[in-house]
C-alpha cells in the first residue's frame, strides 16, 4: 500500500461523520429549520451505538441503535421548535449540552471496553481496480451509505416532488401552506432524518473512527458538519466535497508535523478552519447564486393560521 | 390527540412573567423524578440546586463573577439577533479580546501607572471588535455567511492563544508552563465589596445591559435595529442601511464579548494561559435567547444560568452525583422555559380526535387577558 | 406566617447540626478533577488512586470530589467550595489549578492542600509529581530492541516541559540500545479527542515508524496500531484490553500510594508542605507488565527498572548533547530536578523542532 493512497484511507475515514452529519442537517435546514444540536444527536448516536454493539455483539444492531438514537433526540428538539415553536437556536444549543450529559451517563459502565469494530465489505470485482478499488469498494457499509446518502438527498431533493415540497416550505412556509403542504408533518419528518444522519455519523465514531466509547468524543465535529452546510451553501454535492476537504487538510497537517517541518504546530492545526473560511469566501462572491440556495424562512417560526 | 397553538392578539404580559415560575415548577417535577430514580433524595437535591447558593454571600459572589462575562456576551449578541446578524462567533471575539488587552500587563510589563487598567480595557474592547470585524467584513463586502466564518475564527482564536502563551508571551519565571507572567496588581481589575471577589467586570456587565436596553428602547438606533431585523427590505424604504448594520452589529458585539475577555482575565484569573473560557461564547447564545433577547432579560438569565452552575456544584457534593446528572438537569431546565415561552404568544389547546370541541388547556385564561 | 417560618428555620437549622455532627467524625479528603472521573485517563488515574485512599481508611474518611472543573475562576469557586465544606486536605489534580489553589490556600490557613504537578507552594499547600521520565526511558530502550526500522513515533499533546521531558527520556533509553535510533513526533494539541490520535497514529505509521507511543489520554493509537499489527506503548493506566497483542507496556499512574502516605501523615499530625517528586520506586508510577516481547527483551527492561529503583541509574546521565548539537551533561553529569521540570529543548536524535 503505498503512502498516498495511505493517507487517502485515512482522510476517508475522518470525514464520513462529518458528510454524513451535514447531510441530515442540510435536509433539516432546507425545510427552514436550524437545529444547532448536531453535536448533541451525534454522541447520542455514539453512545448507543456502542452500548448496543456490546450488548448484542453486532456492530449492525448498533448502526440501528445510532440511527434510532439520534432520531428520537431529534424528535424532542422537533417537538419543541415545531409543535411549542420555541426558539429553535436556544433549543438546538440546549439539545447540546443535554445530549453530552445523558450520553456520559448512560457511557459510564462502558468507559475503557475495547469495542468491536465495524468490518470492511470488499465489493467483488470492482475492489481489485489499483488504487481506486481498496478506497472506495473495500469499506464499511456506514462509508457506503454515506456515499448513497449524498446521492440520494441530491435527486431526492431537485428530482422528486417530495422534494421541491420541502424546498418550497424552506423558502417560504406562508405560501407553502396555502398550496396546502403540510408544513409541520414536512418538518418533523426533516428533523428526524436530520437526527437519524447525526446518530449514524456517531455509530460511525464508536465503530469504525476508533471504536471504543469516551465521553465527549465527538470532540465539535457536530459543529464542522453544522459549518459544512453553510459551507455548501445548501447543495448535497458541496457537503461531499467540503467534508472531504476539511479531512484531507486535517490529515496533511499531522503528516507535516512528521515530516518535522518545524512549523508551529498550533497553525497548522488550525489550517482546516481557515480554509474552509477562505474557500467559502472563494464561492459565495456570486450574491444571486448564494441567495438561490439559501433556504429564505431558515430558523424561523411557523404556525398555522386557522 | 394533538396540540394546537392559536396566536394571541397580542403578547401575554401575564405569561411573559409567569412562564419563567412554570417552568421552575415543571423543571422541580421533572427533576425531582429524576433524581428519585438516581435513588437520591429529590428534596435535598432541589435544595442544593436553587436554594443553598442563594443562602450564602459567599456563593452569591460567585454567582455574579459567572454570570458577568455571560451577561456582557449576551447583551453584545442580542443587537446581532435581533438585526438577523448570526454571529456564534463571541468565543473567539473573548479570547481575541482578552489577547488584546493583555498587551500591556505583559509586554509593557515594567510600566508601572493607573493608566494601565483603563488601557487594557479600550485594548479588549478594540480586540474584540477587530476579531468580530473579520466576519463583518467578508459578510458585507464578500457576501460570506457570517455563521461559519465566526465559528471557525474561534478555533483559529484558540490556537492563536494556545501558541502565543506557549511561544511569544511565556512567562520567564513559570518553568516553562504555558502561562504569561502574572499581571501586576494594577493590572487586575478591583473587587467592588469587601464581602467577596465580585468585581468591576460585573458592574461593566449591568451598565452595559441598561445602556443598550436604553438604546434599544428609546433611540433612532433601536428602531433601526428592529427595523431592519424584522425586514431588510422595509429598512430600506426608511433609509437604513443593512451593510452598516452588520458592521454596527458585529463590531459593538465583538468589542462586549472582547470587554468580557479581559475584565474575566484580569479581575479572576489574572494572567493569561491556554484555556481563559468554558465556554462563555456559546453559553451566552443561550443566555441571550432565555433573556428573550431583551437586555434586562439577559441579566435575569444570566443570573440565573450562573444560579444553575453554582448549584450544580453543591449537587455534585452534597448527594455524590456526577457532574453530567447536573448537566442533564441544565438541559432539562432549558428546555422547560424555552417551551413555557410559548404560552406568551399563544394559547394552548389539546386537540383531540373524533370530539368537536376543542379542550381548552388554558386553565389561566380569565386571569391572562 | 411567622410561625411556620420559625419552624422551618429550627427544622432546617436542626437538619444542619445533625449533618455537621455526623461529617465531624470522618476527616474529609476532598479532591478536584479537571476532567470526568471515568474519562480514561489522567483524571480516571486520579480517581482510582481516590477509591485506593477510600478502602485503605475506610470509615474513618470522606472523599468527596468535584469533576469537570475548568481551569480558571471556576477552579477557585470550586477549592474554596472544598475549604468551607470542612475539608482537611485538599487534592487539586491538574497543572492548571495552581494559582487557584494558592489563592485560596491564603484565605484558608487551616485546610491543607495539595497540588499537583506544579511549582508553586506555600507553608500549606505541598506540591507532588510523578517521575514519569523514568518509565519512559525504559520504554526507549524496549523500542530501540523491537524495532526494525529503527524509528519509533511520539503523539505528544502540548508542548509543556512535562511531554518534552518524555519524548527526550525515550529517545535517550532508546539511543542507549542503538545509538541511532529516531522518534517522530506529532502534536496533536489536545489531551483528548480520540479521532485526533487516532488519525495521529495513523499518520505516523504511514511515515514508516513500526513502534508507536503516546502521551495523550485515549486508548486510540493504541487500537489503530493494533490494527496495523505493530507494537505500541499504553499510558496513565494499563491498556492491554485496547491491544492484547499489542501492547509492551505501559506507564501506569498509581496515585492512591501518595494519597495514602499522605493522608496518613495527616491523621498523624506529621503532615508537611513539601515539593514531593516521586518515580518508579516510591510506588507512585508502576510499570504494566512487560508483554509481547522476547524474553531478552523483558529481562533488559526489567534491569533497567530494577536500576532506576535502585537509584543505580538515572535517565538522564551524561553524555547528553542537545538538538543543536551543543553539550548539555556531561560524561556521568546528572541533570538537577529544576531543569527538568523546566525542559523545553530537544536532545540529539529528535526528528523534530520543538514547537516554541
Amino acid at each position: 500500500m503505498g503512502i498516498i493512497e495511505a493517507i487517502l484511507l485515512t482522510v476517508v475515514t475522518a470525514a464520513t461523520p462529518l458528510v454524513l452529519a451535514a447531510i441530515g442537517e442540510l435536509v433539516t435546514e432546507r425545510a427552514g429549520v436550524l437545529n444547532l444540536g448536531v453535536e448533541g444527536m451525534m454522541i447520542m448516536g455514539a453512545v448507543l451505538a456502542f452500548v448496543a454493539t456490546q450488548a448484542t455483539g453486532s456492530p449492525y444492531v448498533g448502526i440501528l441503535a445510532g440511527i434510532g438514537g439520534g432520531a428520537l433526540f431529534s424528535l424532542l428538539f422537533g417537538f419543541l421548535t415545531l409543535t411549542l415553536v420555541a426558539n429553535q437556536v436556544a433549543t438546538g444549543l440546549a439539545l447540546t449540552i443535554l445530549g453530552l450529559g445523558i450520553s456520559g451517563q448512560i457511557g459510564e459502565a462502558y468507559v475503557g471496553m475495547s469495542g468491536t469494530k465495524l468490518p470492511p465489505i470488499a465489493i467483488p470485482g470492482l475492489s481489485e481496480i489499483p488504487y481506486l478499488g481498496p478506497l472506495l469498494f473495500k469499506q464499511d457499509l456506514i462509508f457506503y451509505i454515506s456515499i448513497a446518502l449524498v446521492i440520494g438527498v441530491n435527486w431526492f431533493l431537485f428530482k422528486t416532488r417530495a422534494g421541491l415540497k420541502i424546498r418550497a416550505i424552506g423558502d417560504n412556509h406562508g405560501s407553502a401552506h396555502a398550496l396546502g403542504i403540510g408544513v409541520i408533518r414536512t418538518r418533523y419528518l426533516a428533523v428526524l432524518f436530520g437526527g437519524a444522519c447525526a446518530g449514524l455519523a456517531g455509530a460511525q465514531l464508536s465503530l469504525v473512527y476508533t471504536p471504543q466509547w469516551v465521553e465527549n468524543m465527538s470532540a465539535g465535529r457536530g459543529w464542522i458538519a453544522l459549518a459544512l452546510v453553510v459551507f455548501a451553501s445548501w447543495r448535497p454535492w458541496r457537503v461531499l466535497a467540503g467534508g472531504y476537504l476539511f479531512g484531507a487538510v486535517s490529515i496533511s497537517q499531522l503528516h507535516a508535523q512528521a515530516l518535522g517541518l518545524g512549523i508551529p504546530s498550533q497553525f497548522l492545526s488550525a489550517l482546516p478552519y481557515v480554509a474552509t473560511v477562505v474557500v467559502l469566501v472563494l464561492i459565495s462572491h456570486n450574491r444571486r447564486m448564494t441567495l438561490i440556495n439559501t433556504p429564505a424562512s431558515l430558523g424561523k417560526p411557523f404556525v398555522p393560521d386557522r | 390527540m394533538r396540540i394546537e397553538l392559536e396566536k394571541r392578539p397580542q403578547a401575554s404580559v401575564f405569561y411573559a412573567v409567569l412562564s419563567p415560575f412554570i417552568a421552575l415548577v415543571l423543571t422541580v417535577i421533572a427533576g425531582g423524578i429524576m433524581f428519585w430514580l438516581l435513588g437520591k433524595d429529590p428534596v435535598s437535591a432541589l435544595y442544593s440546586f436553587f436554594v443553598e447558593p442563594l443562602l450564602d454571600v459567599w456563593s452569591l459572589h460567585e454567582i455574579a463573577i459567572k454570570a458577568a462575562p455571560l451577561i456582557l456576551i449576551g447583551v453584545g449578541l442580542s443587537i446581532c439577533y435581533r438585526s438577523n446578524n448570526w454571529n456564534i462567533g463571541a468565543e473567539g471575539q473573548f479570547i481575541m479580546g482578552a489577547i488584546a488587552g493583555s498587551i500591556v500587563p505583559v509586554v509593557f510589563h515594567e510600566w508601572h501607572s493607573p493608566l494601565v487598567l483603563p488601557l487594557m480595557l479600550i485594548f479588549g474592547m478594540i480586540g474584540g471588535a477587530l476579531y468580530a470585524a473579520i466576519p463583518a467584513f467578508l459578510k458585507a463586502n464578500l457576501n460570506t455567511n457570517e455563521i461559519l466564518s465566526s465559528l471557525m475564527l474561534v478555533y483559529v482564536a484558540q490556537f492563536f492563544l494556545d501558541w502565543i502563551v506557549r511561544g511569544p508571551w511565556r512567562s520567564p519565571e513559570g518553568y516553562n508552563f504555558p502561562v504569561t507572567r502574572n499581571f501586576a496588581p494594577e493590572a487586575i481589575l478591583p473587587e467592588i465589596l469587601d464581602s467577596g471577589r465580585t468585581n468591576l467586570g460585573f458592574v461593566f456587565a449591568i451598565v452595559a445591559a441598561v445602556l443598550i436596553w436604553f438604546m434599544m428602547r428609546y433611540t433612532l438606533k433601536g428602531f433601526e435595529i428592529t427595523v431592519l431585523g424584522q425586514s431588510e427590505r422595509a429598512g430600506r424604504f426608511a433609509g437604513f442601511s443593512s451593510r452598516r448594520m452588520i458592521w454596527f452589529s458585529m463590531l459593538l458585539s465583538g468589542a462586549l464579548a472582547g470587554l468580557a475577555g479581559i475584565s474575566e482575565v484580569s479581575g479572576n484569573i489574572n494572567k493569561l494561559q491556554p484555556i481563559i473560557s468554558p465556554g462563555y461564547g456559546f453559553t451566552a447564545i443561550i443566555v441571550a435567547f432565555l433573556g428573550r433577547l431583551n437586555p434586562l432579560g439577559i441579566i435575569a438569565a444570566g443570573l440565573f444560568l450562573a444560579l444553575t452552575y453554582v448549584g450544580g456544584e453543591a449537587v455534585q457534593l452534597t448527594l455524590t452525583v456526577s457532574d453530567k446528572v447536573t448537566r442533564v438537569f441544565q438541559g432539562l431546565l432549558l428546555f422547560f422555559v424555552l417551551s413555557c415561552d410559548t404560552l406568551i404568544l399563544y394559547k394552548i389547546r389539546l386537540v383531540f380526535p373524533g370530539r368537536t370541541a376543542a379542550v381548552a388547556q388554558d386553565g389561566l385564561q380569565g386571569g391572562a387577558e | 406566617m411567622k410561625k411556620l417560618l420559625l419552624a422551618l428555620a429550627t427544622s432546617a437549622a436542626v437538619l444542619g447540626f445533625a449533618a455537621s455532627a455526623s461529617a465531624q467524625d470522618k476527616t474529609k479528603i476532598c479532591f478536584i478533577y479537571v476532567g470526568s472521573k471515568t474519562d480514561g485517563g489522567w483524571t480516571q488515574a486520579h480517581d482510582i488512586g481516590r477509591q485506593a485512599l477510600q478502602a485503605e481508611f475506610g470509615d474513618k474518611i470522606e472523599t468527596p470530589f468535584l469533576e469537570s472543573v475548568p481551569e480558571g475562576p471556576d477552579a477557585e469557586r470550586a477549592i474554596e467550595r472544598m475549604a468551607r465544606s470542612g475539608c482537611a486536605l485538599v487534592f487539586t489534580t491538574s497543572f492548571g489549578f495552581m494559582d487557584a489553589t494558592i489563592k485560596v490556600a491564603e484565605k484558608f490557613p487551616d485546610v491543607k492542600f495539595e497540588h499537583a504537578t506544579g511549582f508553586k507552594s506555600a507553608p500549606n499547600v505541598a506540591t507532588y509529581n510523578s517521575r514519569f521520565y523514568e518509565g519512559r526511558y525504559i520504554q526507549g530502550q524496549i523500542a530501540a530492541k523491537m524495532s526494525q526500522k529503527g524509528v519509533a513515533g511520539y503523539i505528544a499533546s502540548f508542548p509543556i516541559p512535562e511531554v518534552v521531558m518524555g519524548i527526550n527520556a525515550f529517545v535517550h533509553g532508546a539511543q542507549s540500545v542503538n545509538p541511532d535510533f529516531k522518534v517522530k513526533v506529532i502534536w496533536a494539541n489536545t489531551w483528548f479527542d480520540p479521532g485526533k490520535e487516532a488519525d495521529a497514529a495513523k499518520a505516523l505509521i504511514d511515515q514508516g515508524v513500526d513502534i508507536l507511543t503516546q502521551h495523550t489520554d485515549t486508548t486510540a493509537p493504541m487500537q489503530v496500531a493494533a490494527e496495523r499489527g505493530i507494537k505500541a506503548f499504553g499510558q496513565a493506566s494499563d491498556m492491554i484490553k485496547a491491544g492484547p497483542e499489542t501492547q509492551l507496556t505501559a506507564i501506569v499512574d498509581t496515585w492512591g500510594a501518595y494519597y495514602i502516605k499522605r493522608t496518613k501523615e495527616l491523621l498523624d499530625g506529621t503532615w508537611k508542605s513539601e515539593q514531593v517528586w516521586d518515580g518508579l520506586k516510591d510506588g507512585i508510577l508502576t510499570m504494566a507488565p512487560y508483554t509481547n516481547m522476547p524474553d531478552d527483551v523483558k529481562k533488559m527492561a526489567e534491569d533497567t527498572e530494577a536500576k532506576i529503583r535502585s537509584g543505580e541509574l538515572h535517565p538522564f546521565t551524561g553524555p547528553i548533547k542537545k538538538q543543536d548539537g551543543s553539550e548539555w551533561l556531561k560524561d556521568g553529569e546528572k541533570p538537577e530536578d529544576g531543569v527538568l521540570l523546566g525542559m523545553n529543548f530537544y536532545i540529539a536524535g529528535v526528528d523534530d523542532k520543538l514547537p516554541q
